[in-house]
């Protein structure tokens, strides 16, 4: 089974998907981000879909489920990258992410997850 | 084919070869067209009949006459009103001629002449269609542009009746200029939308959630006073979806989003300063 790497930058976990998921790697996924999030005591999570070509239901919920697990433990999400088909084929599904938060590429995730820090701290 | 049917044929056959400047004189009064237009297919009628009523010819010919008379403004029952004209002038030879067999092949030719007829018909409807479809297809490739309004801010100006296809054709346009260009505020215009229903607010509020999910801000710009009042009488939610009521509003929100501030002092000139967030 493929697992998917969770890089660490300073106090933020970054997660670049760039396989073709499969159900056993998401329950993988979720339970090593929920324990690499307590390990490092991270404040912010950002998953990478550049590469993810085609989404299903099952992802879409994955990426709802990591944002709430990460918020419990007081991490903000971020999804970045995500192509325009993907994003169609989400709304198509009804899945519009709601306590999600999006952005274009790595860099304005990163910049978006100081911008909410500066705002709360 | 029955030997009487056959000699019926051959008889009207004669008659159209015999009387020609006459019939055919008959004929360009009737159907007020040009004489050398008729007499083309007139000819082509005489040598499709007598090689065994093969009709090719004939139909690019009177193709021909639907196109050039529809270019003309007639209607494409003008045209055909033309063509059944032949039947009227080659009845007045029929009657002078006055046998049976003549009277038994001007039915036989009047069903001949009732498919060419219909035939022009047919030619002007198909030739119309095509030009319906290139219509619509240039229709769809013209009018969706995106247009950059300022670093990172983005506009749709849309413009006609939106239906499924076309606000497929926006959707996907607008979220991969999102992609190309990095911007973060993308602004849909609707001005130019004379209508809009549950569909087409479905339809917006896709695209929006959709841009939203990319990570940029989409707000909904140009809403008409009747329009506004149309959304709420259908009970439309727009939910927290940014609306404004004109372009300028939205670009100034989107502006402001961004930290770029437009200050406007004594001066008509315009100052832009950028804040670094």
């Amino acid at each position: 089974m493929d697992r998917v790497p969770i890089l660490k930058l300073g106090d933020i976990l970054i997660i670049s998907i760039q396989i073709d998921l499969d159900d056993q790697s998401v329950l993988a996924l979720q339970e090593d981000l929920a324990d690499s999030v307590v390990t490092h005591g991270a404040r912010g999570v950002i998953i990478d879909i550049t590469a993810v070509e085609i989404v299903d239901s099952f992802i879409g919920r994955m990426l709802a489920t990591i944002a709430a697990t990460s918020r419990l433990l007081d991490a903000q999400t971020v999804v970045v990258g995500m192509r325009p088909a993907v994003a169609i084929t989400l709304v198509e599904l009804g899945l519009s992410l709601g306590g999600v938060r999006t952005a274009l590429n790595l860099e304005k995730g990163i910049a978006l997850l100081d911008h909410v820090r500066g705002a709360t701290s | 084919m029955t030997v009487d049917a056959d000699v019926a044929r051959r008889r009207i056959e004669e008659l159209l070869r015999e009387n020609e400047t006459q019939i055919l004189h008959r004929w360009t009064l009737i159907a007020k067209a040009s004489s050398e237009e008729l007499s083309d297919i007139y000819r082509a009628l005489l040598t499709s009949l007598e090689h065994g009523g093969d009709l090719a010819d004939m139909r690019g010919l009177l193709a021909e006459l639907s196109r050039s008379r529809a270019r003309q403004g007639f209607t494409p029952a003008d045209t055909a009103r033309a063509v059944f004209g032949l039947k009227e002038a080659l009845y007045e030879a029929v009657e002078s001629d006055g046998g049976p067999e003549a009277l038994r092949g001007f039915i036989w030719f009047s069903r001949l002449i009732d498919d060419l007829g219909l035939f022009t018909f047919e030619t002007y409807t198909t030739a119309r269609e095509r030009i319906i479809l290139d219509q619509a297809e240039q229709l769809l490739e013209l009018s969706t542009p995106v247009v950059k309004l300022w670093e990172g801010i983005v506009a749709v100006p849309l413009v006609g009746t939106l239906d499924s296809a076309r606000t497929q054709v926006v959707m996907e346009k607008l979220l991969q200029t999102l992609v190309d260009t990095g911007a973060e505020h993308a602004v849909i215009d609707i001005t130019g939308v004379p209508a809009v229903d549950t569909q087409v607010a479905q339809h917006l509020l896709k695209a929006v959630v959709a841009a939203r999910l990319m990570g940029a801000e989409c707000v909904i710009s140009g809403i008409r006073p009747q329009i506004a009042h149309t959304i709420v009488t259908l009970g439309i939610e727009f939910g927290d979806i940014v609306t404004k009521a004109s372009l300028a509003d939205a670009l100034a929100h989107a502006l402001r989003r961004s930290g770029i501030e437009v200050i406007a002092p004594k001066a008509t000139r315009l100052a832009v300063r950028t804040e670094n967030v």
